[in-house]
């Protein structure tokens, strides 16, 4: 079977900085990959190549097979995508919003009907479905852009922070989504939050400068932190990978 | 085609579910009845034409026209959906046409308003109707028109107001390129060559035979092509600058 997603030697140049230089990531379904990194270390900007929004200066990335320079309609098919921020028209109530996701998505009639009340279900929206969007709490409007995200159940899920600024009954909630279609999906998520990495995913990679200096287990990171230390061992380890980089450069 | 209709319909009653709409109908509908009956005397010139309402047409747009595209790409950016809608399995040329066509049948309802305009003069005699039906082509033509050209700046700001201010200028540029003022100036010292070049790119030279009610294909091709090159220069622009 092919991977879900496989980036080769992607890099990424914005003027004369170098945000991602040269990263190479497969993600076979089944998998949750916590993508951890400071800001500015190219995170957003990977994730961005990655759904097609930018395209990269050098590399590759295919999803479920499908090359996303080549056929871009045919890859994003395939693929659900939460943007920072989860941006959603403010103008339109939920079960507008939703239905028009899913007729840009090519579902008509009662298959799309069947697919929004699904993904309101998951997600938890019942209450404000008849609700205009800019009326909604951060909580409900991230929630509004996961149900997007997973209208048209997508073999490949990619979220850029899917629980910053939620309270932490929000993050919960959104962890158990996120746990329930780990299954038979391939999940790429953004995060600040450490423990995160060990509650939902399968998977860390830690980027710094836009470059992989971790690419293993949740536990392998753990394992990485010297044993005298009792708390916060993985805020250890990440500094330590991300900050002693940064030093060595200078 | 069937992914452009979901964008139509999103765009046209986006404007609908804000008070753009009835603020920009409200306005058009007002300002077009002064300037055909009170600035233009539609009633004094005892003709029964709709010539004062079509006159007068150009210039009411060139600064409602702009209201109507500045939020096209320019709110997309703001609000970050421009993410969201490029990373759909949809072509940035069916998001821009189909953006571009909920505008313009925007416009076209406003102008479809207008009609009692026409009723009075029906009523108060007998107008050439093909002249009159020609007149609402000519400007429903430089309504899609100059929405290309808002659609097309709207996409290298975050700014509606800056979008706005482009598109008028544009516009008014395009729109004047062909007045008589222009034209003189340029005739009195330029080869007439390049007074020739100039009014042949503006819009009022194409739109003036339509509002005396002659349908000439070469000005509907001109208006034609007008759209299209700037929905092209959008589509560049939104590939080369979405993330921005």
């Amino acid at each position: 079977m092919e991977a879900a997603i496989a980036a080769h030697g992607l890099r990424k140049r914005f003027g004369s900085f170098d945000a991602v230089q040269g990263i190479d990531l497969v993600v076979k379904h089944g998998e949750v990959l916590g993508f951890l990194g400071p800001n500015g270390a190219g995170k957003s900007t990977t994730m961005r190549m990655i759904t097609g929004f930018l395209a990269p200066t050098a590399g590759t990335v295919r999803i479920c097979g499908t090359d996303m320079l080549d056929e871009p309609l045919k890859a994003k098919e395939h693929m659900g995508y939460l943007p920072e921020g989860a941006p959603c028209y403010p103008d339109m109530t939920v079960a507008e919003f939703l239905g028009f996701i899913g007729a840009v998505r090519g579902f008509s009639g009662a298959e799309r009907a069947r697919r929004v009340d699904a993904a309101v279900e998951r997600t938890n929206l019942q209450g404000v479905y008849h609700q205009p969007i800019e009326t909604l709490s951060k909580g409900f409007k991230r929630r509004v852009g996961l149900a997007q995200a997973i209208l048209h159940d997508p073999p490949v899920l990619i979220m850029d922070e899917p629980t910053d600024g939620l309270d932490p009954n929000q993050k919960h909630q959104v962890r158990e989504l996120i746990r329930t279609m780990a299954k038979d999906k391939a999940i790429v998520l953004s995060t600040h939050i450490l423990e995160e990495v060990e509650a939902v995913c399968t998977r860390a990679v830690i980027i710094n400068r836009g470059t992989i200096v971790f690419d293993g287990t949740p536990q392998a990171l753990d394992g990485k932190a010297p044993a005298s230390i009792a708390k916060n061992r993985l805020d250890h380890v990440f500094r330590t990978l991300t900050t002693a980089d940064t030093e060595s450069r200078r | 085609m069937s992914r452009l209709t979901p964008i139509v319909r999103r765009e046209f009653s986006a404007y609908f579910n804000t008070p753009l709409a009835a603020v920009f109908l409200v306005m058009f509908l007002f300002l077009t009845g002064i300037f055909t009956f009170n600035v233009g005397q539609l009633y004094e010139r005892g003709q029964a034409d709709l010539r004062p309402f079509f006159d007068f047409n150009p210039w009411l747009f060139l600064f409602l026209v702009p209201a109507i595209s500045m939020r096209l790409w320019a709110e997309e950016r703001r609000i970050g959906t421009i993410e969201l809608v490029t990373t759909l399995p949809i072509s940035i040329r069916d998001l821009v046409v189909g953006k571009w066509l909920a505008a313009w049948a925007f416009a076209c309802v406003a102008l479809a308003l207008t009609v009692p305009i026409w009723l009075t003069v029906e009523y108060l005699g007998e107008p050439d109707r093909g002249a009159i039906l020609a007149g609402y082509v000519g400007s429903a033509l430089m309504a899609g028109a100059f929405l290309a050209i808002g659609s097309a700046l709207s996409a290298v700001t975050k700014n509606q107001v800056v979008a706005f201010v482009l598109c008028a200028v544009v516009c008014f540029l395009l729109l004047m390129a062909g007045y008589p003022v222009v034209l003189d100036f340029l005739g009195g010292w330029a080869n007439p060559g390049v007074a020739e070049a100039v009014a042949s790119v503006s819009l009022l030279t194409h739109f003036e035979p339509m509002e005396r009610g002659v349908i000439d294909l070469r000005d509907v091709l001109f208006f034609a092509a007008v759209v299209a090159a700037f929905l092209w220069l959008n589509i560049l622009l939104i590939e080369w600058k979405k993330a921005d």
